[in-house]
């Protein structure tokens, strides 16, 4: 394991298993009256967002403090940034009043990987541009193991949608392509990225077809934008294809799971129905993203407690 | 001053090569041939050296006016002396843009103390704005022979169309093109492809390229026009040109030694120093330009020498500007690249940088060849000499090159610009 969380990419299967399990044992910690234990005390971890994200920074900071560390938050609209100072500036500037690790969401891809050039603090990616966004592919193969047991070789996995643009695909690729899962991605070809080379997956652009003995549908936010950009004619459009409507549902095998990184567009690629019926775990997705970046800080601060197994650094 | 005699060398130029001593008396050659005598000269050791005319990069960006925090005329030209150019085309896409004869007379004037010759590109369009004409003429009458909107592509068709109408009245002229169609490049940071893909980095697609190629193509068809390819990066665009010279077409093209090196696999660290406009390619594009330069359709390599200071390119990759450091590294490039594999000869490479891009610019004087009575622009390599790129070693102001930490075979020992002694023994002199 490396000192940073920067992609999925940089991860083997090996390394994966050991956060999915460590996320175990905080998912424990998670459910206790005082669901708090004193790991990373005298930590300190900066939350720096520079694209909003409600629920991605609460996770997150629900982690760090449910680990016992200070939680910083700089604030990017109130800030310097908007004073006009560089990405290396505020980092640097972050860093001198020392600090143990920095959640970075930036809207340019690879931001996370220059700023882990840049510092000695632990660089966790919490979404980089269209690159990826690591602890939600974590998260997501975690929901899988707790529904489907550890051993996800083999399932049939659907991912819908923006996958030309959505940093979740591509770490969910690489994160079920690590367990061994069988993915298909959907999407309409404006859609889909201009080059699969080197991707374990199969790709279609007929959600039919594609559903047909599926385990798993992972449904992607639509940008609404996009359609200015002629990538899709209309949202309606989008939903008679490639929305997981009532109808398409219903046509699912019984025991298939329905997943969706939010925020949702309810009615437009999922149904509210869909979305609310016993076959999603949207909201387990949500719950478990608290474990598994509390796994995460843990893995990368703890310094050499050997839970996670490997080298801590 | 007294004669230079450079003793020992085997001189290159567009004529073939012999072993040959060379003197110079002021900024002329007097002399060429074997065992000249000393004669109270002061003498240049090419033991072991190829000496060439001066190199010649016609795409270089020296950032002055406007952004000279980067580079100036003097720092660019001292990078270039030690690159081994004797010549430099300064491109037009300063602050303000050299759109205006008073503008680029302003540069030349400043370029008078410069280590080497420095000549101008102007502006297709006022602003590089791709709208309306600059006064062409009144740049021509200041020197210019090369209009370009620098890294901004002419899009608009009926521009373009009356640009190469315009330029075809005045002798010697050459429109030259970034080609990357604006709308299929707009928002684009890489090339894309497998790489883009994977990174999530927007891409530039190789249509981009060979789309305004073929359209400009049509255009210098129908008005005879003399037309350029800068930074050409396509296997499709290569082809475009290639059909284009077999019929006859005055069209011309360049490479940069990173177009014909490196890949778009590099971005997979997210250093932008090895972002660029037109990003560098797949391995089939690289070995296209390769093919390229050998058979001849590309004429040229030029650096695309394009200084960022360290401020502005220490940014996200999606965030920092194009461009990357050149004219220290170009020939050494070329030698261990295409020369010492044996991909092309040394005559061939030296031609691509020397005579070939002189005589695509008009810049008279340089580009050899080597003989008695030619202005005294000389360079001096020596072809086996291994060394490591330490950007902390560069002359130029800003530290963006793509080649920190590789060993290159071949380096400059001296120029000699216009008879005086610019580098010596890998030194500036000045």
């Amino acid at each position: 394991m490396k000192r940073h969380l920067l992609s999925i990419a940089d991860l083997d299967r090996t390394d994966v298993e050991a956060l999915l399990e460590l996320a175990d044992s905080f998912s424990e910690v998670t459910q206790r009256d005082i669901p708090k234990v004193p790991a990373l005390r005298g930590k300190v971890v900066v939350s720096l967002f520079y694209e909003d994200s409600t629920r991605t920074r609460i996770s997150f900071e629900t982690a760090a403090k449910r680990l016992s560390t200070d939680v910083m938050n700089f604030s990017v609209g109130g800030a310097s940034v908007s004073k006009g100072e560089s990405l290396l500036d505020t980092v640097r500037t972050i860093e001198a009043m020392g600090i143990d690790a920095i959640v970075v969401r930036h809207q340019s891809a690879g931001a996370p990987h220059r700023i882990a050039q840049w510092v000695d603090a632990s660089v966790i990616n919490a979404g980089d541009g269209c690159h990826e966004h690591p602890t939600q592919g974590l998260l997501d193969v975690y929901t899988l193991r707790r529904y489907r047991g550890n051993d996800l070789s083999g399932l049939r996995v659907a991912i819908v949608g923006d996958i030309k643009y959505s940093r979740v695909a591509r770490s969910d690729v690489l994160a079920l392509g690590l367990l061994g899962a069988d993915v298909r991605l959907v999407a309409p070809p404006t859609l889909l990225p201009e080059s699969l080379e080197g991707w374990p997956v199969t790709t279609t652009t007929d959600l039919d077809a594609a559903l047909d003995d599926v385990d798993v549908v992972m449904l992607l936010r639509i940008q609404r934008e996009r359609q200015r950009d002629a990538v899709f004619p209309s949202l309606r459009e989008y939903t008679s294809r490639y929305g997981l409507t009532v109808e398409r549902a219903a046509r699912l095998k019984p025991d298939v799971l329905v997943m969706h990184p939010g925020p949702m567009n309810r009615g437009i690629e999922i149904a509210a129905e869909v979305a609310d019926s016993p076959a999603s775990v949207i909201t387990e997705q949500v719950s478990n993203g608290v474990a598994v970046r509390m796994a995460v800080l843990y893995h990368l601060l703890a310094g050499g407690v050997g839970t996670a197994g490997g080298d801590q650094r | 001053m007294n004669d230079i005699v450079i003793r020992g060398g085997r001189v290159v130029d567009v004529t073939g090569e012999r072993t040959a001593d060379v003197r110079i008396a002021g900024c002329e050659i007097v002399e060429v041939g074997p065992d000249l005598p000393v004669d109270g000269a002061r003498e240049l050791d090419a033991g072991g050296c190829v000496v060439a005319p001066g190199l010649v990069d016609i795409q270089v960006h020296l950032r002055e006016p406007g952004r000279e925090e980067a580079e100036t005329i003097e720092t660019g030209s001292r990078a270039a002396a030690l690159g081994g150019f004797t010549a430099v085309q300064a491109m037009p896409n300063t602050v303000p843009p050299l759109d205006d004869a008073a503008v680029v007379r302003s540069v030349l004037d400043r370029a008078r103390t410069a280590l080497c010759g420095v000549v101008v590109a102007g502006c297709i369009t006022k602003g590089r704005a791709g709208r309306e004409l600059a006064p062409m003429g009144e740049l021509y009458d200041v020197g210019v022979r090369v209009f370009t909107d620098d890294g901004d592509c002419v899009g608009d068709s009926r521009v373009m169309q009356r640009a190469f109408e315009y330029a075809s009245a005045l002798e010697g002229a050459v429109i030259a093109q970034h080609a990357e169609d604006p709308a299929l490049v707009h928002g684009g940071h890489m090339h894309e492809g497998e790489w883009s893909s994977r990174l999530g980095i927007p891409g530039r697609p190789a249509e981009a390229e060979s789309i305004v190629v073929a359209r400009d193509l049509d255009l210098v068809r129908r008005t005879g026009c003399r037309y350029h390819v800068l930074h050409i990066s396509t296997a499709g665009a290569v082809g475009l040109v290639r059909a284009a010279k077999a019929e006859g077409l005055a069209v011309t093209a360049e490479a940069t030694p990173q177009h014909f090196t490196l890949t778009d696999a590099e971005c997979a660290s997210f250093d932008p120093v090895f972002k660029m406009n037109p990003p560098l390619r797949g391995t089939a594009d690289v070995d296209a330009v390769r093919s390229g330069l050998v058979d001849g359709t590309i004429d040229a390599i030029a650096s695309d020498h394009a200084p960022h200071a360290p401020e502005t390119k220490e940014q996200p990759f999606e965030e920092a500007p194009p461009g990357m450091l050149g004219l220290e590294t170009s020939l050494a490039v070329a030698l261990t690249e295409l020369v010492h594999p044996g991909v092309c000869s040394l005559t061939h490479a030296l031609g691509a940088l020397s005579w070939r891009p002189a005589a695509i610019a008009r810049i008279d004087g340089h580009g050899g060849p080597v003989e008695a009575g030619a202005r005294a622009h000389l360079c001096v390599i020596d072809p086996t000499c291994v060394w490591e790129v330490d950007p902390d070693r560069l002359a130029s102001r800003s530290k963006n090159t793509p080649w920190t930490g590789r060993k290159l075979t071949g380096r400059v020992r001296h120029t000699m610009f216009d008879g005086e002694p610019v580098v010596v023994d890998g030194e500036a002199q000045r």
